[in-house]
């Protein structure tokens, strides 16, 4: 898991310091913000001291309205040791109090130009992507028709390859070899490239070859999420594959289940086709066409009709 | 020249009895037994005869149930193929 400091947000936003300058190393450990309203009245029983907090119009409001000493007494009981950091928004003016608290307790006020929500949503987003989940996976991502196709495979087997004769046909490459994967929120996978290899593909006998200076920045793609695997493997006679696309096998990924094609590999079988092809029958199934189906209800209606006639 | 090996030919006949007929799953079943065997097998079914390792054939024949069907196999392992082929639709088709 990496870690976030409070300065990471200030390297990442347009926020400005005000107080606290010393607490800038603090480490965020949660995406969690809180708005201490309720505390603002004086009830800490439930105060999250470790998350990241945030005044917006309403809570700096009632402050205002305390007296000297009941300000005093809760920006005491806000600046811990372990907040991370207080965020002031709408560009309000910051108390003289909370000042003094922040610079006494060592907790950076940081004060944001934007309303609340926005500052918290935005925060929310940085904060998740940077705490989700994360894992690598051997194989290959690429984008088929806006649809992000992880090809995995043993070694050998012809990922890279495949990868190539994609991108000779237009489709988009993400990450070759290693593909970076991380969750969110509960049920999506967003791939990408380790930096060192962006853009890199690896074909055996030719060596490391750019696919973005070879074919365009148009060929590549940051990031995209998985929505299918296919799963290629030298071809076994004695294994049976799928033969009518109506069965769904899936692969996890964390917590994430994604739907998973085995194809068969033999010499003469172009792959770049069969990838493309499952491609858009899974974009059609999306959609709501599922020939496998549709062929299965065509075929109880002629076995029907066979035993009609036969009766 | 041709050889005429029709008295090698292995061939039974089978009713079919489960409720669906001959349907995708249990054809899919019949094919990837049929393909792990050397042999020709052909499946017959009202004067039409199709290739038992080919699944769109198979299906195209539409069997409902009640229906008799022909299972023929030729070549070099036609009794194991004929036996393997019968193990799959008894268990799943008929009898």
């Amino acid at each position: 898991m990496p870690t976030v400091r409070t300065k990471d947000l200030l390297d990442n936003f347009n926020l400005k310091l005000i107080a606290g300058e010393e607490g800038l190393h603090r480490e965020i450990t949660t995406s969690d913000i809180s708005r201490p309203g309720i505390e603002m009245t004086g009830f800490f029983q439930f105060y999250p001291s470790e998350r990241l907090q945030l005044i917006g119009r309403t809570e700096m409001a009632y402050f205002l309205e305390l007296d000297e000493d009941k300000r005093r007494d809760r920006v005491r009981r806000l600046f811990t040791d372990i907040t991370p950091g207080i965020v002031i928004t709408r560009g309000m003016d910051v108390p003289n109090e909370m000042i003094e608290a922040a610079n006494d307790a060592g907790v950076p006020i940081l004060q944001s130009p934007r309303k609340t929500t926005r500052v918290i949503s935005r925060l929310t987003n940085y904060l998740e992507i940077k705490f989700a989940p994360s894992t690598a996976i051997h194989g290959v991502l690429v984008d088929v028709y806006g649809v992000g196709v992880l090809i995995t495979g043993q070694s050998g087997v012809g990922k890279s390859e495949t990868a190539l004769e994609l991108v000779k046909r237009g489709h988009r490459l993400v990450a070759d070899d290693s593909v970076e994967i991380r969750q969110e929120d509960y049920d999506t996978l967003i791939g990408n490239s380790p930096p060192l290899i962006e853009h890199l593909l690896e074909i055996r006998g030719v060596g490391i070859i750019n696919i973005m200076t070879l074919f365009g920045a148009g060929s590549v793609l940051s990031s995209k999420k998985i929505s299918f695997i296919i799963h290629l493997e030298i071809w076994d006679k004695m294994k049976q594959y799928d033969r009518l696309g109506l069965d769904e096998d899936t692969l996890k990924i964390m917590d994430v289940h994604i739907p998973k094609a085995t194809i068969p590999v033999r010499p003469g079988r172009n792959l770049a086709v069969i990838i493309e092809v499952a491609a858009m029958n899974f974009r059609l199934k999306k959609m709501g066409v599922n020939a496998a189906e549709e062929f299965s209800e065509r075929l109880s209606e002629m076995i029907e009709q066979e035993k009609e006639d036969m009766e | 020249m041709t050889v005429e090996r029709m008295n090698e030919m292995k061939e039974q006949t089978f009713t079919i009895t489960a409720e669906t007929g001959v349907h995708a799953r249990p054809a899919t079943l019949l094919v990837n037994k049929a393909g792990q065997f050397e042999s020709e097998i052909e499946i017959g079914y009202n004067d039409k005869k199709v290739n038992l390792k080919s699944i769109m054939g198979v299906m195209s024949l539409g069997i409902p149930k009640g229906a008799q069907i022909t299972v023929s196999a030729d070549g070099s392992d036609e009794e194991a193929a004929l036996a393997g082929v019968t193990e799959i639709i008894k268990e799943h088709l008929g009898e």
